[in-house]
Protein backbone atom coordinates (compact mmCIF):
# COMPACT_ATOMS: atom_id res chain seq x y z
CA UNK A 1 0.00 0.00 0.00
CA UNK A 2 1.01 3.18 -1.04
CA UNK A 3 2.73 5.32 2.25
CA UNK A 4 0.47 8.91 2.09
CA UNK A 5 3.34 10.29 4.22
CA UNK A 6 6.32 9.53 2.31
CA UNK A 7 4.48 10.98 -0.82
CA UNK A 8 3.84 14.32 0.71
CA UNK A 9 6.11 16.65 1.16
CA UNK A 10 6.42 18.79 4.33
CA UNK A 11 4.43 21.60 3.09
CA UNK A 12 1.16 19.58 2.33
CA UNK A 13 1.96 18.25 6.26
CA UNK A 14 -0.36 20.64 7.76
CA UNK A 15 -4.08 19.84 6.58
CA UNK A 16 -6.76 21.66 8.26
CA UNK A 17 -10.06 19.80 8.34
CA UNK A 18 -13.27 20.95 9.33
CA UNK A 19 -16.29 18.12 10.66
CA UNK A 20 -18.51 20.71 9.93
CA UNK A 21 -22.13 19.12 11.63
CA UNK A 22 -24.51 21.95 10.35
CA UNK A 23 -24.60 23.77 6.68
CA UNK A 24 -23.88 26.87 8.34
CA UNK A 25 -20.77 25.45 10.10
CA UNK A 26 -19.47 24.35 6.62
CA UNK A 27 -19.90 27.97 4.99
CA UNK A 28 -18.43 29.78 7.82
CA UNK A 29 -15.29 27.46 6.72
CA UNK A 30 -15.83 27.55 3.14
CA UNK A 31 -16.03 31.61 3.79
CA UNK A 32 -12.67 31.69 5.74
CA UNK A 33 -11.10 29.65 3.20
CA UNK A 34 -12.71 29.06 -0.66
CA UNK A 35 -10.14 27.36 -1.40
CA UNK A 36 -10.72 24.32 0.72
CA UNK A 37 -11.84 21.12 -1.20
CA UNK A 38 -15.73 19.89 -0.20
CA UNK A 39 -15.65 16.28 1.00
CA UNK A 40 -19.31 14.28 1.18
CA UNK A 41 -18.65 10.58 0.59
CA UNK A 42 -15.33 10.86 -0.45
CA UNK A 43 -15.42 9.08 -3.37
CA UNK A 44 -14.11 11.33 -5.85
CA UNK A 45 -11.90 12.92 -3.72
CA UNK A 46 -10.27 10.14 -1.78
CA UNK A 47 -9.36 8.72 -5.52
CA UNK A 48 -7.23 11.80 -6.20
CA UNK A 49 -5.52 11.93 -2.67
CA UNK A 50 -4.78 8.30 -2.53
CA UNK A 51 -2.90 8.86 -5.95
CA UNK A 52 -1.58 12.01 -5.16
CA UNK A 53 -3.35 13.71 -8.16
CA UNK A 54 -3.86 16.96 -5.82
CA UNK A 55 -2.80 18.52 -3.11
CA UNK A 56 -5.16 19.82 -0.66
CA UNK A 57 -4.46 22.03 2.16
CA UNK A 58 -7.83 22.07 3.97
CA UNK A 59 -10.96 19.99 3.86
CA UNK A 60 -14.39 21.24 4.96
CA UNK A 61 -15.86 17.04 5.84
CA UNK A 62 -19.97 17.16 5.50
CA UNK A 63 -20.31 13.69 6.28
CA UNK A 64 -21.89 14.90 9.70
CA UNK A 65 -24.57 17.24 8.24
CA UNK A 66 -27.56 15.46 8.63
CA UNK A 67 -29.19 19.13 6.99
CA UNK A 68 -27.56 17.57 3.61
CA UNK A 69 -29.18 14.02 3.81
CA UNK A 70 -32.78 15.01 3.84
CA UNK A 71 -35.51 14.68 0.92
CA UNK A 72 -38.85 15.66 0.82
CA UNK A 73 -41.65 16.13 -1.70
CA UNK A 74 -44.07 19.48 -1.91
CA UNK A 75 -47.12 17.74 -3.22
CA UNK A 76 -48.63 21.36 -4.24
CA UNK A 77 -45.55 22.34 -6.09
CA UNK A 78 -45.13 18.50 -7.73
CA UNK A 79 -41.89 18.58 -6.85
CA UNK A 80 -38.97 16.47 -5.13
CA UNK A 81 -36.09 18.28 -3.34
CA UNK A 82 -33.34 16.23 -2.91
CA UNK A 83 -30.56 17.35 0.00
CA UNK A 84 -27.16 17.29 -1.73
CA UNK A 85 -25.91 14.47 0.57
CA UNK A 86 -28.31 11.81 0.28
CA UNK A 87 -26.78 8.60 -0.79
CA UNK A 88 -27.12 6.97 -4.32
CA UNK A 89 -28.78 3.86 -1.74
CA UNK A 90 -31.38 6.28 -0.79
CA UNK A 91 -32.50 6.95 -4.43
CA UNK A 92 -32.65 3.33 -5.46
CA UNK A 93 -35.14 2.36 -2.82
CA UNK A 94 -38.31 2.97 -1.53
CA UNK A 95 -39.89 5.27 -0.61
CA UNK A 96 -37.57 7.72 -2.85
CA UNK A 97 -37.26 5.46 -5.74
CA UNK A 98 -40.89 6.04 -6.68
CA UNK A 99 -40.96 10.19 -7.04
CA UNK A 100 -37.95 9.52 -9.79
CA UNK A 101 -37.62 6.57 -10.96
CA UNK A 102 -34.94 7.52 -13.70
CA UNK A 103 -32.79 9.12 -10.72
CA UNK A 104 -33.41 5.37 -9.60
CA UNK A 105 -32.68 3.65 -12.38
CA UNK A 106 -29.36 6.03 -12.39
CA UNK A 107 -28.26 5.34 -9.05
CA UNK A 108 -28.25 1.61 -9.43
CA UNK A 109 -25.75 1.74 -11.69
CA UNK A 110 -23.29 3.88 -9.85
CA UNK A 111 -20.70 1.25 -8.73
CA UNK A 112 -21.05 -0.98 -5.88
CA UNK A 113 -23.31 -1.04 -2.84
CA UNK A 114 -20.36 0.51 -1.13
CA UNK A 115 -19.92 3.15 -3.56
CA UNK A 116 -23.38 3.76 -3.57
CA UNK A 117 -23.41 3.62 0.54
CA UNK A 118 -21.42 7.16 -0.27
CA UNK A 119 -21.92 9.02 -3.39
CA UNK A 120 -24.31 11.86 -3.48
CA UNK A 121 -25.86 14.12 -6.11
CA UNK A 122 -23.81 16.80 -3.95
CA UNK A 123 -20.52 15.30 -4.55
CA UNK A 124 -21.74 14.13 -8.85
CA UNK A 125 -22.68 18.04 -9.59
CA UNK A 126 -19.54 19.20 -7.41
CA UNK A 127 -17.00 17.02 -9.47
CA UNK A 128 -19.04 17.90 -12.45
CA UNK A 129 -17.29 14.49 -14.84
CA UNK A 130 -18.93 14.76 -18.24
CA UNK A 131 -19.78 10.64 -16.97
CA UNK A 132 -21.13 11.40 -13.74
CA UNK A 133 -24.37 8.65 -13.93
CA UNK A 134 -26.27 11.43 -12.11
CA UNK A 135 -25.90 14.39 -14.53
CA UNK A 136 -28.03 13.03 -17.18
CA UNK A 137 -31.51 12.91 -15.09
CA UNK A 138 -30.84 15.53 -13.81
CA UNK A 139 -30.08 17.44 -16.95
CA UNK A 140 -33.50 15.71 -18.01
CA UNK A 141 -35.56 16.79 -15.67
CA UNK A 142 -34.20 20.48 -15.76
CA UNK A 143 -33.18 20.65 -11.95
CA UNK A 144 -32.51 23.43 -10.48
CA UNK A 145 -29.29 23.42 -7.98
CA UNK A 146 -29.36 25.34 -4.79
CA UNK A 147 -26.20 26.50 -3.59
CA UNK A 148 -25.50 28.67 -0.62
CA UNK A 149 -22.91 30.60 1.39
CA UNK A 150 -22.77 32.80 4.04
CA UNK A 151 -23.56 35.58 1.64
CA UNK A 152 -26.78 34.47 0.40
CA UNK A 153 -28.10 31.71 -1.77
CA UNK A 154 -29.11 31.30 -5.26
CA UNK A 155 -30.89 28.69 -7.89
CA UNK A 156 -29.07 27.96 -10.87
CA UNK A 157 -30.72 25.82 -13.83
CA UNK A 158 -28.36 22.44 -13.79
CA UNK A 159 -28.30 23.05 -17.86
CA UNK A 160 -25.94 26.67 -16.43
CA UNK A 161 -24.79 24.80 -13.34
CA UNK A 162 -22.16 22.73 -15.41
CA UNK A 163 -19.62 24.30 -17.77
CA UNK A 164 -17.02 22.24 -18.83
CA UNK A 165 -15.19 18.77 -18.35
CA UNK A 166 -15.45 19.04 -14.17
CA UNK A 167 -15.93 22.90 -14.22
CA UNK A 168 -19.13 24.25 -12.77
CA UNK A 169 -20.17 27.58 -11.63
CA UNK A 170 -19.72 26.91 -7.40
CA UNK A 171 -17.75 29.29 -6.02
CA UNK A 172 -15.34 28.33 -3.17
CA UNK A 173 -17.56 30.05 -0.66
CA UNK A 174 -20.51 28.45 -1.77
CA UNK A 175 -22.20 24.83 -1.14
CA UNK A 176 -24.52 22.48 -3.31
CA UNK A 177 -26.84 22.22 -0.40
CA UNK A 178 -29.95 20.41 -2.51
CA UNK A 179 -31.34 19.82 -6.20
CA UNK A 180 -35.23 20.19 -6.91
CA UNK A 181 -36.42 18.62 -9.85
CA UNK A 182 -40.32 18.36 -10.43
CA UNK A 183 -42.66 15.04 -10.40
CA UNK A 184 -43.61 13.59 -13.82
CA UNK A 185 -46.41 11.76 -14.77
CA UNK A 186 -45.35 9.39 -17.31
CA UNK A 187 -42.16 6.98 -18.19
CA UNK A 188 -38.58 7.75 -17.29
CA UNK A 189 -35.37 5.88 -17.70
CA UNK A 190 -31.78 6.25 -17.51
CA UNK A 191 -29.69 4.06 -19.63
CA UNK A 192 -26.08 3.79 -20.37
CA UNK A 193 -23.23 1.35 -21.65
CA UNK A 194 -19.47 0.88 -20.22
CA UNK A 195 -17.54 -1.85 -20.94
CA UNK A 196 -18.54 -4.69 -18.98
CA UNK A 197 -22.34 -4.59 -17.14
CA UNK A 198 -22.12 -3.28 -13.67
CA UNK A 199 -19.14 -1.24 -11.70
CA UNK A 200 -18.14 0.48 -14.80
CA UNK A 201 -18.19 4.05 -15.38
CA UNK A 202 -20.12 5.48 -18.56
CA UNK A 203 -18.92 5.34 -22.12
CA UNK A 204 -22.30 6.72 -23.05
CA UNK A 205 -25.04 7.49 -21.35
CA UNK A 206 -28.93 8.77 -21.57
CA UNK A 207 -31.94 9.20 -19.96
CA UNK A 208 -35.64 10.27 -20.96
CA UNK A 209 -38.31 11.46 -19.35
CA UNK A 210 -41.43 11.78 -20.70
CA UNK A 211 -43.89 14.41 -19.76
CA UNK A 212 -47.57 12.47 -20.76
CA UNK A 213 -49.45 15.72 -19.22
CA UNK A 214 -47.29 18.16 -20.85
CA UNK A 215 -46.79 16.08 -24.17
CA UNK A 216 -43.09 16.37 -23.97
CA UNK A 217 -40.14 14.09 -24.40
CA UNK A 218 -36.57 15.16 -22.66
CA UNK A 219 -33.27 13.37 -23.44
CA UNK A 220 -29.80 14.03 -21.77
CA UNK A 221 -26.59 12.29 -23.41
CA UNK A 222 -23.83 12.12 -21.01
CA UNK A 223 -20.28 11.30 -21.67
CA UNK A 224 -20.35 12.64 -24.93
CA UNK A 225 -19.71 16.17 -24.78
CA UNK A 226 -17.73 18.00 -21.87
CA UNK A 227 -20.50 18.74 -20.31
CA UNK A 228 -24.04 16.83 -20.23
CA UNK A 229 -26.17 17.64 -22.98
CA UNK A 230 -29.78 17.80 -23.83
CA UNK A 231 -30.47 16.33 -27.39
CA UNK A 232 -32.81 19.64 -28.04
CA UNK A 233 -32.92 19.06 -31.90
CA UNK A 234 -34.25 15.52 -31.44
CA UNK A 235 -36.66 16.38 -28.69
CA UNK A 236 -38.30 19.33 -31.10
CA UNK A 237 -38.26 16.53 -34.27
CA UNK A 238 -39.93 14.24 -32.19
CA UNK A 239 -42.94 16.44 -30.92
CA UNK A 240 -43.66 17.70 -34.52
CA UNK A 241 -43.80 13.74 -35.69
CA UNK A 242 -46.36 12.81 -33.18
CA UNK A 243 -48.26 13.56 -30.45
CA UNK A 244 -46.42 13.55 -26.78
CA UNK A 245 -50.07 13.78 -24.53
CA UNK A 246 -50.74 10.14 -23.04
CA UNK A 247 -48.72 7.22 -24.47
CA UNK A 248 -47.33 8.03 -27.50
CA UNK A 249 -47.38 6.24 -30.36
CA UNK A 250 -43.97 5.51 -31.86
CA UNK A 251 -43.04 2.91 -34.81
CA UNK A 252 -39.64 1.45 -34.63
CA UNK A 253 -38.58 3.40 -37.76
CA UNK A 254 -39.22 6.52 -35.45
CA UNK A 255 -37.62 5.48 -32.81
CA UNK A 256 -34.61 4.88 -35.09
CA UNK A 257 -34.84 8.32 -36.93
CA UNK A 258 -34.96 10.17 -32.85
CA UNK A 259 -32.03 7.92 -31.91
CA UNK A 260 -29.78 9.56 -35.10
CA UNK A 261 -30.98 12.79 -34.22
CA UNK A 262 -29.74 12.27 -30.82
CA UNK A 263 -26.60 10.56 -31.94
CA UNK A 264 -26.00 13.58 -34.32
CA UNK A 265 -25.98 15.99 -31.02
CA UNK A 266 -23.40 14.86 -29.28
CA UNK A 267 -19.73 15.17 -29.50
CA UNK A 268 -17.81 12.65 -28.33
CA UNK A 269 -14.26 12.38 -28.13
CA UNK A 270 -12.00 9.26 -28.56
CA UNK A 271 -9.99 8.25 -24.97
CA UNK A 272 -9.42 5.72 -22.26
CA UNK A 273 -12.63 4.41 -21.97
CA UNK A 274 -14.20 4.03 -25.57
CA UNK A 275 -13.93 5.99 -29.29
CA UNK A 276 -16.32 8.81 -30.64
CA UNK A 277 -17.37 6.37 -33.19
CA UNK A 278 -18.51 3.65 -31.14
CA UNK A 279 -20.05 6.45 -28.55
CA UNK A 280 -22.03 8.33 -31.05
CA UNK A 281 -24.10 4.69 -31.88
CA UNK A 282 -24.47 3.61 -28.64
CA UNK A 283 -25.78 6.96 -28.38
CA UNK A 284 -27.89 6.35 -31.08
CA UNK A 285 -28.93 3.17 -29.80
CA UNK A 286 -29.92 4.34 -25.89
CA UNK A 287 -31.67 7.07 -27.03
CA UNK A 288 -33.90 4.49 -29.41
CA UNK A 289 -34.16 2.16 -26.61
CA UNK A 290 -35.31 4.51 -24.35
CA UNK A 291 -38.43 5.62 -26.47
CA UNK A 292 -39.44 2.91 -27.87
CA UNK A 293 -39.81 1.79 -23.93
CA UNK A 294 -41.77 5.00 -22.55
CA UNK A 295 -44.34 3.94 -25.68
CA UNK A 296 -44.38 0.75 -24.42
CA UNK A 297 -44.64 1.96 -20.84
CA UNK A 298 -41.99 -0.78 -19.72
CA UNK A 299 -40.48 0.50 -16.90
CA UNK A 300 -37.58 -2.01 -15.75
CA UNK A 301 -38.45 -3.95 -13.20
CA UNK A 302 -36.27 -4.60 -10.30
CA UNK A 303 -36.14 -7.91 -11.14
CA UNK A 304 -36.51 -9.83 -7.54
CA UNK A 305 -33.95 -7.64 -5.26
CA UNK A 306 -36.23 -6.11 -2.57
CA UNK A 307 -33.86 -3.12 -0.97
CA UNK B 1 -3.09 19.26 12.15
CA UNK B 2 0.21 17.45 12.73
CA UNK B 3 0.29 18.51 16.51
CA UNK B 4 -3.25 17.59 17.08
CA UNK B 5 -5.19 14.52 17.64
CA UNK B 6 -8.38 12.97 16.36
CA UNK B 7 -10.19 9.98 18.32
CA UNK B 8 -11.90 7.18 15.61
CA UNK B 9 -13.83 4.39 17.28
CA UNK B 10 -13.10 1.25 16.18
CA UNK B 11 -14.68 -1.97 16.78
CA UNK B 12 -15.91 -0.18 20.37
CA UNK B 13 -12.95 1.12 21.44
CA UNK B 14 -11.60 4.28 21.14
CA UNK B 15 -7.82 5.05 19.38
CA UNK B 16 -6.23 8.12 19.48
CA UNK B 17 -4.61 9.00 15.89
CA UNK B 18 -1.39 11.34 16.92
CA UNK B 19 0.89 12.67 14.38
CA UNK B 20 -0.84 11.93 11.63
CA UNK B 21 -1.47 13.61 8.00
CA UNK B 22 -5.21 14.34 7.83
CA UNK B 23 -5.77 13.18 4.43
CA UNK B 24 -4.82 9.55 5.14
CA UNK B 25 -7.71 7.02 4.38
CA UNK B 26 -9.03 4.94 7.07
CA UNK B 27 -7.89 1.66 5.20
CA UNK B 28 -4.34 3.42 5.76
CA UNK B 29 -4.89 4.26 9.30
CA UNK B 30 -6.66 0.78 10.11
CA UNK B 31 -3.74 -1.12 8.86
CA UNK B 32 -0.25 1.19 9.63
CA UNK B 33 -1.61 3.05 12.65
CA UNK B 34 -4.36 1.31 14.58
CA UNK B 35 -1.96 -2.01 14.65
CA UNK B 36 -5.47 -3.61 12.66
CA UNK B 37 -4.23 -5.23 9.31
CA UNK B 38 -7.26 -7.37 8.86
CA UNK B 39 -9.08 -4.66 6.17
CA UNK B 40 -7.11 -5.24 2.80
CA UNK B 41 -6.36 -2.37 0.51
CA UNK B 42 -5.63 -3.42 -3.07
CA UNK B 43 -7.19 -0.70 -5.76
CA UNK B 44 -7.25 2.16 -3.72
CA UNK B 45 -10.09 3.51 -5.43
CA UNK B 46 -13.16 1.43 -4.36
CA UNK B 47 -13.62 -0.81 -7.14
CA UNK B 48 -12.32 -3.87 -5.45
CA UNK B 49 -13.71 -4.21 -2.00
CA UNK B 50 -11.26 -5.92 -0.11
CA UNK B 51 -11.53 -2.95 2.13
CA UNK B 52 -14.84 -3.03 3.15
CA UNK B 53 -15.79 -2.03 6.65
CA UNK B 54 -19.06 -1.03 8.29
CA UNK B 55 -19.36 2.70 9.01
CA UNK B 56 -22.79 3.62 11.06
CA UNK B 57 -24.16 0.94 10.00
CA UNK B 58 -23.29 1.27 5.88
CA UNK B 59 -20.83 -1.24 4.26
CA UNK B 60 -18.18 1.62 2.63
CA UNK B 61 -14.88 1.16 1.31
CA UNK B 62 -12.59 2.33 3.70
CA UNK B 63 -9.83 3.49 1.11
CA UNK B 64 -12.35 6.32 0.31
CA UNK B 65 -12.71 7.46 3.93
CA UNK B 66 -10.84 10.33 4.97
CA UNK B 67 -10.26 9.12 8.23
CA UNK B 68 -9.71 12.49 10.03
CA UNK B 69 -13.52 12.35 8.69
CA UNK B 70 -14.60 9.44 10.16
CA UNK B 71 -14.42 11.25 14.15
CA UNK B 72 -17.64 9.93 16.12
CA UNK B 73 -18.67 7.42 13.48
CA UNK B 74 -18.82 3.52 14.73
CA UNK B 75 -16.40 1.92 13.20
CA UNK B 76 -16.95 -2.21 12.92
CA UNK B 77 -13.64 -3.89 10.78
CA UNK B 78 -12.85 -7.57 10.30
CA UNK B 79 -11.24 -7.56 13.52
CA UNK B 80 -14.37 -6.68 15.27
CA UNK B 81 -16.55 -9.29 14.08
CA UNK B 82 -15.65 -12.69 16.00
CA UNK B 83 -16.77 -13.14 20.11
CA UNK B 84 -13.85 -14.17 21.80
CA UNK B 85 -11.59 -15.65 19.02
CA UNK B 86 -14.64 -17.87 17.53
CA UNK B 87 -14.90 -17.70 14.24
CA UNK B 88 -18.50 -16.49 13.73
CA UNK B 89 -21.47 -17.77 11.26
CA UNK B 90 -20.17 -16.49 8.24
CA UNK B 91 -16.25 -16.98 8.84
CA UNK B 92 -17.29 -20.56 9.55
CA UNK B 93 -19.52 -20.98 6.63
CA UNK B 94 -16.54 -19.29 4.04
CA UNK B 95 -14.37 -22.60 5.71
CA UNK B 96 -16.91 -25.35 5.42
CA UNK B 97 -17.71 -24.14 1.69
CA UNK B 98 -14.38 -23.94 0.43
CA UNK B 99 -14.55 -20.02 0.05
CA UNK B 100 -11.20 -19.14 0.84
CA UNK B 101 -8.64 -19.68 -1.67
CA UNK B 102 -5.39 -16.79 -1.68
CA UNK B 103 -7.48 -14.97 1.22
CA UNK B 104 -7.10 -11.84 0.27
CA UNK B 105 -10.77 -10.66 -1.06
CA UNK B 106 -12.11 -12.86 2.67
CA UNK B 107 -12.22 -10.09 4.46
CA UNK B 108 -13.87 -7.78 2.47
CA UNK B 109 -16.30 -10.41 1.85
CA UNK B 110 -16.39 -11.65 5.31
CA UNK B 111 -18.02 -8.21 6.50
CA UNK B 112 -19.98 -7.46 3.21
CA UNK B 113 -21.63 -10.55 3.98
CA UNK B 114 -22.72 -9.81 7.81
CA UNK B 115 -24.31 -6.66 6.41
CA UNK B 116 -26.11 -8.29 4.32
CA UNK B 117 -26.98 -10.63 7.05
CA UNK B 118 -27.93 -8.82 9.51
CA UNK B 119 -30.42 -6.47 7.48
CA UNK B 120 -31.53 -9.02 5.45
CA UNK B 121 -31.58 -12.31 7.23
CA UNK B 122 -32.87 -14.34 3.97
CA UNK B 123 -31.63 -13.05 1.18
CA UNK B 124 -32.68 -14.46 -2.53
CA UNK B 125 -29.62 -15.57 -4.58
CA UNK B 126 -30.10 -12.31 -6.54
CA UNK B 127 -29.55 -10.22 -3.14
CA UNK B 128 -26.49 -11.94 -2.36
CA UNK B 129 -24.91 -11.19 -6.04
CA UNK B 130 -26.13 -8.04 -5.41
CA UNK B 131 -24.72 -7.52 -2.09
CA UNK B 132 -21.34 -8.64 -2.72
CA UNK B 133 -20.97 -7.13 -6.23
CA UNK B 134 -18.36 -5.04 -4.97
CA UNK B 135 -16.21 -7.37 -3.57
CA UNK B 136 -13.88 -8.98 -6.15
CA UNK B 137 -12.58 -11.95 -5.83
CA UNK B 138 -9.95 -13.37 -8.52
CA UNK B 139 -9.49 -16.96 -7.40
CA UNK B 140 -12.88 -18.73 -6.51
CA UNK B 141 -15.07 -17.98 -9.41
CA UNK B 142 -17.91 -16.91 -6.70
CA UNK B 143 -19.23 -20.34 -6.90
CA UNK B 144 -17.90 -21.37 -3.54
CA UNK B 145 -18.38 -18.07 -1.99
CA UNK B 146 -22.16 -18.23 -2.78
CA UNK B 147 -22.87 -21.28 -1.49
CA UNK B 148 -21.04 -20.03 1.89
CA UNK B 149 -23.17 -17.41 2.39
CA UNK B 150 -26.10 -19.46 1.64
CA UNK B 151 -24.90 -22.00 4.21
CA UNK B 152 -24.63 -18.98 6.42
CA UNK B 153 -28.10 -17.68 6.11
CA UNK B 154 -29.93 -21.35 6.06
CA UNK B 155 -28.28 -22.03 9.57
CA UNK B 156 -29.43 -18.95 10.99
CA UNK B 157 -32.78 -19.70 9.73
CA UNK B 158 -32.55 -23.09 11.48
CA UNK B 159 -31.51 -21.98 14.76
CA UNK B 160 -34.05 -19.42 14.44
CA UNK B 161 -36.94 -21.92 13.90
Amino acid sequence: MRSPIGDHSSEHWHMSITNATTIDEALAALAVNPKARVIQGGTDLMVEVNFNRTTIDSVVSLRRVAELRRWHVDDDAHTLRIGAGVPYAEMERPPLCDHAPALAEAARTVGSPQIRAAGSLGGNLGTCSPAGDGLPVLSALDAVVHLRSQSGSRDVSVHDFMVGVKRNVRRGDELIVAVTVPLVTGFQGYAKVGTRNAMVISAASACLVHDAVAGTVRLALGAVAPTVVRARGAEAWLASQTSLVGTPMVSEALAREFGARAAAECSPIDDHRSTAEYRRHAISVLAQRLLLRAATGSATALRGIRQ
Amino acid sequence: MSNEFYRLRVNGVDHDVRDAWAGESLLYVLRERLGLPGTKGACEQGECGSCTVIMDGEAVCSCLVMAATAVEADIVTVEGLAVDGEPTDVQQSFVDAGGVQCGFCTPGLIVAVHHLLDRNPSPSDLEIKEAISGNICRCTGYGRIFEAVRQARDARAANKG
